[in-house]
């Protein structure tokens, strides 16, 4: 057989390549010279779809292996019969003319083995009665394409998915309406797996000499994806020892395309002491470089173990499916409830506090070692905490910015403190555009006093008629924005109390409230802020009704007598616990 | 538009294109072409609108470049894009095609490693026609004109800060693209004035066929269903950024220069507020710039996004 011209080829083991090629010759013919050189006779199926040309090359590149042949060419268009076809005619090849094969081996001109062959050997010696197939049945999977898995085998499917997507999904809706079924025959239980296998030349025979094969071809040819179904149903039939795995690592994105490999994932590949990989991008030299020279140390040989590989992969279609919470940008947009997390991470918002107290601010940020804000929605600027003009991420303090997009403002703050919990005031003075977007966000924690506003008028050297008219105004504000708190559909932690009801019992809500940010301190909080003066404020409040303004918010305040915070719980609350 | 130099005839099947046009850019080209050269574009197709820096001459000497010169008004060209979209119905069709500015620079995830190709393809197996990459301004700490652009030198050892959470996202109603604004041009020079501050979407890379076109800039596509690179049900498309080596020394005279020949959108407001801003605010830097170290840091910082690409 060897001519003058023949490479040199090591005598012909008990494995052997099937391999399906449609594109990249010339790192197919790498790959199969690479095996035919070490022993393992290749049979390679080329796409009848491609051109002359290209398959010529393709043949005189390989045409000095001895252990290489080309089998008969079928079309292999995606989910149809003819990868089925193919493979079973360079199977045929293969078990006829190398009588040495015990293991045949199918993989695709896009595959590379990422361990020396003769370890791959040396793994099937150790098994030499074991099919490697991945074969599971219909219920157990979950990763089938348009919807399909049982009705793949009880269905017609004379239309292409990929270029009749819309009659392909008419006739199987028609199909489903009329009550159509496909008898299986002989009583067959349909399995499904992974299209790269290696079966032992006893069961691949077994299959491909057994009787009713013209039954099942029959059959199989009018299946959907007939290649990730025929020999992983049919091995149930012959082979009394299925291992349900495949020895080649290869994974699929959420819409069903294979993952690539490319040169940085040269580290990954190697520590995933699996055989095979596919698909690899064709110009990742670095990996034909590296995976196809003899120098590739062999490693420690265990099992196969691509679990590394398995997480980089659901975590890419994670990202694709889900994103990232809270991120608003050029790639991620979604629409109104589908943002999985209106934004990136908890904070607070506290209605009402500076009001009621002195040094709020203070108070909290000590308390519960947030960054606390002032109002970050004023009229006229930004009151980020500390006075600063421009905050995390760049922000500036303009408040024509911010109002320009507010969603966009606080989405921004929130994401770009990612791990420092903001806290900030909000009133009804300020911009309320984010009403809804703050009621209907899990992460927001939202604390009213209602009608603190008031304090600050009363407070105030203006004069009465303005007062009024901004005490009616201020109120109309927080009484929608308190129907927006209350409706059903908050999803929000709401807290809201009256003034009235806060000033005589200020120490439980804010227990409840600090104890809401830092959950895992659960300290007993010993010093309150310090309340602002209120003498005089039953009365503001009489006035304001005396001059046909009704304040509605503040809860029931005696106009003379003034409230006060209840005497026993003043100065050290909660000693008792 | 008349061609100088037409070496299109080297474009083969599978050549990555990129189209810029320009003017009197001559000390930015080397950077530029050797950028984009080392990513794997294949060929450049060049419109040059009346530079008397020697840009047309250098050009004109690079054997990977067609050259054109347009000599009438930038303006009423649609902002050069009329230019491009001659050139892309009768060369592009069927290509993966650029089109960026020569002081935009793409990254997209994996860029280090992996050539322009490995995206094409990738996108292409996907069946993604159109790519976007937002434009981030990268700007000095310190005055503009403090480190000067040298010939061949990496603009962003001199302009390495870009803000990283400071951009508005709208969706525009009518043509489906995202409107994305922001970062320091609208910090600085907009900030009483969000609305006209600059549009920062763009979608540079395209599979071209010759029924498309640029409606705007490369801030939107027709037909429309091109604009959708974002994802709506809360996942992320794969995304990069257009690296923007605006802020240099280069940027005052250019400017003036500008300003003078009055060819900008919306009569050059954006550059009249640079001249007046810079007047007042000489630097962009804050004490929140960001220092630019490569993509994955802009993936970090949701800027852009691997998608479903490992």
């Amino acid at each position: 057989m060897s001519g003058p011209s023949s490479a040199l080829v090591a005598p012909n083991g008990p494995l052997g390549f099937v391999m399906l090629c449609h594109t990249a010759f010339h790192r197919a013919a790498e790959t199969a010279r690479h095996w035919a050189e070490r022993g393992c006779p290749v049979v390679i199926h080329v796409d009848r779809r491609v051109g002359r040309w290209s398959y010529d090359k393709f043949m005189a590149d390989l045409s000095d292996l001895p252990n290489v042949r080309f089998s008969e060419r079928f079309n292999c268009e995606w989910g149809t019969w003819g990868i089925v076809a193919a493979t079973q005619k360079a199977a045929e090849v293969m078990l006829e003319e190398f009588p040495s094969v015990r293991h045949v081996y199918l993989a695709s001109g896009s595959c590379l083995p990422l361990r020396p062959v003769k370890e791959l050997i040396a793994y099937l010696d150790e098994r030499p009665r074991t099919d490697f197939i991945e074969s599971v049945t219909t219920e157990e999977v979950g990763w089938t394409i348009g919807g399909l898995n049982m009705e793949r085998f009880t269905l017609r499917f004379p239309f292409s998915w990929r270029t009749q997507r819309w009659l392909f999904d008419r006739y199987v809706a028609l199909q489903r309406r009329v009550g159509f079924r496909r008898t299986i025959p002989n009583g067959i239980v349909p399995h499904l797996g992974s299209q790269w296998w290696c079966l032992t030349r006893q069961t691949l025979s077994a299959i491909l000499q057994g009787p009713d094969r013209t039954l099942y071809d029959r059959y199989f040819r009018r299946v959907w994806i007939p290649d990730e179904s025929y020999f992983q149903t049919l091995v149930r039939q012959v082979s009394g020892n299925v291992e349900s795995r495949s020895l080649t690592l290869s994974k699929f994105d959420f819409q069903g395309k294979p993952h690539i490999f490319y040169d940085d994932h040269l580290q990954l590949l190697r520590r995933s002491d699996c055989f095979v990989a596919r698909k690899i991008w064709p110009n990742a030299n670095r990996l034909y470089a590296t995976f196809l020279s003899d120098d590739a140390t062999a490693q420690a040989g265990g099992e196969p173990n691509p679990g590394k590989i398995d997480r980089l992969f659901s975590k890419a279609v994670e990202r694709r499916v889900k994103g990232r919470p809270g991120l608003y940008m050029q790639s991620r947009f979604p629409n109104a409830d589908w943002e999985n997390g209106r934004t990136a991470a908890p904070y607070s918002v506290f209605q009402g506090f500076t009001d009621v107290f002195e040094n709020f601010e203070g108070w909290l940020g000590k308390v519960t070692g947030t960054r606390v804000h002032g109002h970050l929605f004023a009229p006229d600027r930004v009151e980020f905490a500390g006075g600063e003009a421009v905050f995390n991420g760049a922000i500036p303090d303009s408040a024509a910015l911010r109002d320009y997009n507010p969603r966009s403002f606080l989405a921004n703050l929130i994401w770009a403190t990612r791990g420092e919990r903001q806290s900030f005031q909000f009133g009804p003075a300020d911009n309320q555009t984010l009403n809804w977007f703050m009621a209907l966000d899990g992460n927001a924690q939202i604390s009213v006093i209602s009608g603190a506003w008031a304090i600050p008028l009363f407070k105030s050297n203006r004069n009465f008629a303005d007062i009024r008219r901004e005490a009616a105004r201020l109120q109309k504000i927080e009484i929608d924005h308190l129907a927006i708190l209350r409706h059903s559909s908050a999803k929000a932690r709401i807290r809201i109390w009256t003034l009235a009801e806060f000033i005589e019992n200020p120490m439980e809500p804010l227990q409840t409230i600090v104890d809401e940010i830092s959950p895992r301190s659960l300290r007993r909080l010993t010093e309150a802020p310090r309340m602002t003066d209120l003498a005089g404020f039953g009365q503001f409040l009489q006035n304001l009704r005396n001059q046909g303004m009704q304040p509605v918010l503040m809860g029931d305040f005696p106009a003379g007598g003034d409230l006060q915070p209840a005497e026993a719980r003043r100065g050290r609350p909660y000693l008792v616990k | 538009m008349t061609a100088v130099v037409n070496r299109t005839g080297a474009i083969r099947g599978d050549s990555i294109l990129l189209l810029s046009t320009l003017r009197n850019e001559r000390v930015r080209l080397p950077y530029f072409l050797r950028y984009y050269r080392d990513l794997g574009v294949n060929h450049f197709l060049i419109v040059d609108n009346g530079s008397d820096d020697g840009s047309r001459e250098y050009l004109q000497q690079q054997s990977d470049v067609s050259l054109w010169v347009a000599t009438g008004s930038y303006k009423a060209s649609r902002f050069g894009m009329d230019w491009i979209t001659a050139l892309q119905r009768k060369y592009c069709h069927g290509h993966w095609t650029l089109v960026v500015d020569p002081d935009e620079f793409l990254v997209y995830p994996f860029c280090e490693t992996r050539p322009l190709r490995a995206l094409t393809d990738w996108l292409e197996t996907s069946g993604i026609r159109s790519f976007s990459a937002m434009l981030l301004d990268m700007y000095p700490k310190g005055p503009m004109d403090a480190q000067p652009y040298r010939e061949g030198q990496d603009p962003f050892e001199i302009a390495q800060w870009f803000d990283s959470a400071n951009y508005s996202v709208k969706r525009n109603p009518g043509d489906g693209n995202l409107w994305v604004q922001g970062g320091p041009r609208a910090r600085v020079f907009f900030r009483d004035r969000p609305k006209a501050a600059p549009a920062l979407n763009k979608i540079p890379l395209v599979k071209w066929h010759r029924a498309y076109a640029y409606a705007s800039s490369t801030h939107m596509l027709l037909p429309r269903g091109l604009n959708l690179t974002y994802d709506e049900w809360g996942g992320e498309k794969a995304s990069g950024c257009l690296l923007h080596a605006k802020f240099l020394d280069t940027f005052a005279a250019k400017a003036d220069e500008e300003l003078e020949r009055g060819q900008h959108y919306a009569n050059s407001a954006e550059y009249r507020a640079y001249r007046d801003g810079l007047k007042t605010h000489p630097d962009l830097w804050c004490k929140w710039s960001e220092k630019y170290i490569n993509w994955r840091q802009l993936e970090i910082l949701g800027l852009m996004s691997k998608g479903n690409w490992a």
